[in-house]
């Protein structure tokens, strides 16, 4: 050990993660004190509080290995945090409008996501496997909670419920793995099992330790076949809290396994990319032949989240440094492309209530033209029709498999997604040209403003925020190698 | 390690109730409580592993690792139980076969 006194401008690395911790216990108090019926002022200071982490991340880079070697900040965390952040942002005034039919009214909200977003900060940072067990948990943890936060209502119980039972499983896997490979390389910290494994090569045990955790890894980004509790949960939890699971939740998974196959496992490449490309296939063929046949909207937001957690994993599987581009670039626009979408489902309405199945969607051109809109881009952008943002992230992640030569999952993304512009393209279909069954509420001007810069980035990426994205992604990827 | 008890046992042990854990979830049709049972032995068995690896590789980390992982658990079962009383106030059953609301 060291001196004993820290010195406190050393953390500057861990700023952002200590303002966050510090604010959740303060707004928590507030929460707790201040009368129920301004519990919105703790949503309002949730935002600020992650718009002052977010400018502290990115216009204030400290990159560094704190604590023990536990905690790392690199450009790699720092993309990978801007998009969590945007994610926990977006998904908190996603729930502004209509708080209490959202269920979403009690200050407890705007907390537990504030939590579960330092939880994947610190995913993000984690540079050992105890760092990487606590932030996961600190995630999950948070959201059992906010998937059943709706108490009263039996689908968002059993939702949370199921995410329970299965996240817990999905925790004992990852555990599981994580003793195996501390077993067999006698240590915990990732760049010490990355030097283990290079002088003392691959062992059984440790392959089945890297199984394991992948294994559970694949369970949170929601992977075929660790598919199964996505469209319960998407479908039962209240909508904010869907897109927060769909976008922030799903990006802190995903860096995790990014950082654990290209940075920890990089001297058993052959092992993990076996896993990776059939994690990428099964996911894709599954999710665009199981959402054909869905009718309600939530759960064919869910394989569509699965689908494209396939896409981006075809990029993954190249191993190669493009290949992390064409992953960060994909989940960048993947969260751009899921709060437009969320927006518009949010703001439609009918018979007061929340429209549920895709049927219910008839006429929303005719009532609801500048949401038809929106949604018909976002659809298209979730096709990968070019010129929209989805395009650009799909040829970013099969450029990278088609350079490494893995012709046959890049030759099955093409297909699937082929196959998954179908039930995309009936969404249309459906608003507009069927009949209008019913009259649809007004829309929140803020969730207009939301579908707008949604709509906004997704038309015009290849001039705005394309090539400023694609340089961030190419620095983040830059320092995994 | 005590006489004739090798690194090989432990592991051994903590495979089978590992294994025990994980078809304590799935094959279980009864009892929700039943599956929360599961998970603690899943997380036991897995901190019989880090305790048998860090006398066997005389390095405190698998301990440290075994102490965060008690923690963790038991906020995790509170959490579980938390959410079957208000899946219980809901429905009025705990009973596995009555999770099926939501399908497809």
């Amino acid at each position: 050990m060291n001196s004993d006194i820290i010195d406190f401008a050393s953390l500057a690395p861990a700023y952002p993660e200590m303002l966050l911790a510090l604010g959740a216990g303060v707004l928590l108090v507030v929460g707790a004190v201040i009368n129920k019926e301004r519990s919105l002022f703790v949503s309002y200071g949730a935002v600020l509080l992650l718009l002052v982490v977010g400018a502290l991340v990115l216009f204030a880079p400290a990159e560094g290995i704190l604590f023990n070697g536990v905690f790392i900040a690199d450009s790699f965390a720092r993309y990978m945090k801007v998009l969590v952040l945007g994610g926990s942002v977006f998904s908190l005034l996603l729930a502004l409008p209509r708080t209490k039919e959202n269920g979403t009214h009690k200050f407890e909200y705007s907390i537990l996501v504030l939590l579960a977003t330092l939880g994947m900060m610190i995913m993000v940072s984690a540079n050992d496997l105890m760092s990487l067990y606590v932030g996961l948990e600190l995630q999950s943890l948070s959201l059992y909670v906010l998937a059943a936060i709706k108490r009263d209502d039996s689908k968002a119980t059993e939702a949370g419920l199921k995410y329970f039972v299965l996240g817990a499983l999905s925790s004992g896997m990852l555990l599981y793995g994580a003793s195996l490979i501390y077993g067999f390389t006698g240590h915990t910290n990732l760049q010490e099992i990355v030097l283990a494994i290079a002088t003392e090569g691959r062992s059984i045990g440790l392959i089945f330790g890297v199984v394991f955790l992948l294994a559970s890894i694949a369970f949170k980004i929601s992977a075929v076949p660790f598919h199964m509790w996505t469209p319960d949960v998407y479908e039962g939890a209240p909508t904010p809290v869907t897109a927060f699971f769909a976008t922030a939740s799903k990006v802190a998974a995903m860096t995790l396994m990014v950082r654990l196959v290209m940075d920890t496992f990089q001297g058993i490449t052959h092992d993990w990319q076996q896993i990776v490309i059939f994690l990428s296939i099964a996911s894709m063929v599954l999710a665009a032949f199981a959402a054909i046949g869905q009718k309600s909207l939530k759960r064919l937001i869910a394989y569509s989240s699965i689908g494209h957690v396939g896409f981006a994993l075809v990029g993954l599987s190249s191993g190669t440094q493009v290949g992390v581009e064409g992953v960060a670039i994909y989940m960048a626009v993947y969260v751009i492309m899921t709060i437009g979408l969320f927006a518009c489902v949010l703001s439609l309405r009918t018979n007061g209530d929340y429209v549920e199945n895709i049927a219910d969607l008839a006429g929303v051109a005719q009532k609801r033209p500048f949401v038809a809109a929106i949604m018909a881009i976002t659809m298209f952008s979730l096709i990968g029709m070019p010129p929209l943002a989805g395009f650009f992230a799909k040829w970013h992640a099969f450029l990278a498999a088609i350079d490494a030569q893995l012709y046959v999952p890049a030759a099955i993304g093409v297909l699937a997604s082929a196959v998954s512009a179908f039930y995309y393209l009936r969404i249309i279909k459906v608003m507009y040209f069927d009949e209008p069954a019913g009259e649809f509420e007004a829309v929140p001007p803020g969730l207009s403003v939301i579908m707008g810069l949604s709509g906004f980035l997704m038309v015009t990426y290849y001039f705005t925020v394309g090539a400023p994205l694609a340089n961030f992604a190419h620095i983040a990827a830059g320092s995994l190698f | 390690m005590g006489i004739g008890i090798e690194l090989g046992h432990y592991l051994t042990v903590g495979a089978i109730l590992f294994t025990l854990g994980v078809f304590g979830i799935f094959i279980n049709r009864k009892n929700i409580v039943v599956i929360l049972m599961s998970v603690e032995l899943i997380l036991l068995s897995v901190n019989l592993n880090f305790v048998a690896f860090s006398a066997q590789l005389n390095d405190l980390q698998g301990q440290i690792f075994a102490l965060l992982i008690l923690t963790v658990a038991a906020s995790e079962s509170a959490i579980g139980l938390a959410i079957l009383v208000i899946f219980y106030r809901n429905r009025g059953s705990i009973a596995v076969e009555d999770v099926n609301m939501m399908k497809g």
